[in-house]
């Protein structure tokens, strides 16, 4: 039984969406707004669920000291405090949440990604080859695409002379026919393959095929 | 080892060093290239806010933490006060729980800028988790989703809210998102409810969406910071506090250097021979 609940009420939800989708009758839209508010709320206990295992993850690496682990006890305390500081004196405005979030928060996490800057120049110096001739293809139009975006480089390179001012005119136009058509076929087709995958999986679980959501691993049936 | 060993053998602290110049001395000089013509898609966006009847609904999303503020902070803010300024009303949800704080500073800054008063001219909803079970119950109804704005009033009692009940109230939806959502909001929002999108995208992110551009899934879109920046020169904002013009000095030669550093690696790849070392 507890195998086969899972699987009707999974067969059963999942076929009346389908349905109701093609058929816009009165019943069919009431059930199908109960059903939206369900997900919304089962939604918010998804962010319980993840804020129990990230409390459960660092708890864990404090009590054995694991490596690193006083970075586990900085998040623990980060989130006490935001949680604290949040609940017990509001977060609109002008309060001690909202200064934590502007002049702590937000310049931490621009900065970590901001990182990313150097590590992309250092691969793309260390790792980008012309070692084939779909690689070369990539790489010039890589190259084509960047300066597309600032053409003011090329003026930098070639100077403010016929060829300079011309590549600066002619290049985001040839950016732009690199990005609408060659860059689009192929992530057409790409999002074709998907989207005809996500058909099939959404077949095979509203089936009951495909079971590994239901715990226990493996693939499920045939 | 001859030069082209040692490059290639190039301690990468000097790329980093190479790349936070690139960056710095631009910002703090003011120093700024000429930009090229805008993109057909920020100029598909502009024209369409500018054919919208004052009076009209725009429902933005402020789908984006702190770490891709740099690019989409200043497209939301020249949208915002694009469509502030136009007296179109403005209605602000967030599906990130770090946007709605994003979200908030950008709706009452330019609301403060151009004198339009919160609960009147906008409104800042805020977060509610569930992604794509969000916007399709906002295709049903917004109140049911949304009962309450960001700070606890009842939206059915505010006058932006007027006539607003789904996304048939509603002009365009502009989603400013540096994840999946842009997706969820075409699948749902879009193709179930026939709502007209706007994307303000990262750089990184364009290529997975220059194919629903093409088939008008989206009015337009805005590309990264020089898409905020090209959206600035269109609503002809003064540079020195357009933050996209400002922040495109930075943009103006990192780019440079990393087409000079992958050209320079390969032409030592190639001299030093290692290309034939693989082969073999």
């Amino acid at each position: 039984m507890r195998l086969q609940i899972p699987l009707v009420i999974t067969f059963l939800a999942g076929f009346f969406m389908a349905v109701q989708f093609f058929v816009p009758h009165e019943v069919g839209v009431t059930v199908y707004t109960e059903l939206l508010n369900w997900g919304r709320i089962v939604a918010a206990f998804a962010l319980v669920l993840g804020i129990q295992s990230l409390l459960r993850t660092h708890i864990e690496k404090i009590r054995r000291q694991r490596r690193d682990w006083p970075y586990s006890a900085v998040a623990i305390v980060s989130f006490v405090g935001m949680v604290v500081v949040g609940i017990g004196f509001g977060h609109e405005r002008g309060t001690g949440f909202d200064w934590v979030f502007r002049h702590i928060q937000v310049p931490l996490d621009a900065t970590m990604f901001s990182l990313l800057a150097f590590f992309i120049a250092s691969a793309a110096f260390r790792t980008f080859r012309a070692r084939s001739t779909e690689a070369t293809l990539l790489l010039v139009a890589a190259i084509i695409v960047m300066l597309g975006r600032v053409p003011g480089s090329l003026l930098v390179m070639f100077g403010e002379s016929g060829v300079g001012m011309w590549l600066h005119a002619v290049m985001p136009d040839v950016s732009e026919w690199i990005m609408n058509f060659p860059t689009v076929a192929a992530k057409r087709g790409i999002i074709f393959g998907v989207a005809l995958g996500a058909i099939a999986t959404a077949l095979r679980i509203i089936l009951g095929i495909e079971r590994s959501h239901l715990g226990g691993g493996g693939g499920g049936g045939p | 080892m001859n030069v082209w060993e040692r490059l290639l053998e190039l301690d990468r602290r000097w790329v980093f060093v190479g790349m936070a110049l690139a960056v710095v001395i631009p910002i703090v000089t003011g120093y700024a290239l000429p930009q090229g013509k805008p993109a057909p898609p920020t100029v598909a966006v502009y024209d369409y806010i500018e054919a919208i009847e004052p009076g009209e609904v725009v429902m933005v999303a402020f789908d984006y933490s702190p770490s891709s503020m740099p690019e989409l902070h200043p497209q939301a803010m020249a949208v915002v006060r694009h469509l502030m300024q136009r007296k179109i009303r403005v209605i602000s949800v967030s599906l990130n729980a770090q946007g709605t704080a994003l979200g908030r500073e950008v709706m009452a800054t330019i609301g403060d800028e151009v004198g339009a008063r919160d609960g009147v001219d906008y409104a800042h909803l805020g977060f509610k988790p569930g992604g794509s079970q969000v916007i399709l119950g906002m295709g049903e109804s917004i109140e049911r989703v949304y009962p309450t704005t960001a700070d606890g009033r009842p939206i059915a009692t505010l006058p932006v809210m007027e006539g607003v009940e789904t996304y048939d109230d509603i002009a365009l939806l502009v989603d400013f998102a540096a994840g999946n959502l842009p997706f969820a909001w075409i699948a749902y929002a879009g193709e179930r409810y026939d709502q007209q999108l706007v994307a303000g995208i990262t750089a990184v992110m364009a290529t997975d969406l220059y194919p629903y551009l093409q088939s008008d899934q989206l009015v337009g879109l805005i590309n990264g910071l020089k898409g905020a920046a090209e959206y600035e020169r269109l609503m002809d904002l003064d540079p020195a506090v357009a933050p996209g013009m400002l922040g495109m000095s930075a943009q103006s030669i990192a780019p440079l250097l990393i087409i000079v550093l992958v050209i320079a690696g390969n032409v030592a790849y190639f001299a030093a021979g290692r290309h034939r070392r693989r082969g073999s």
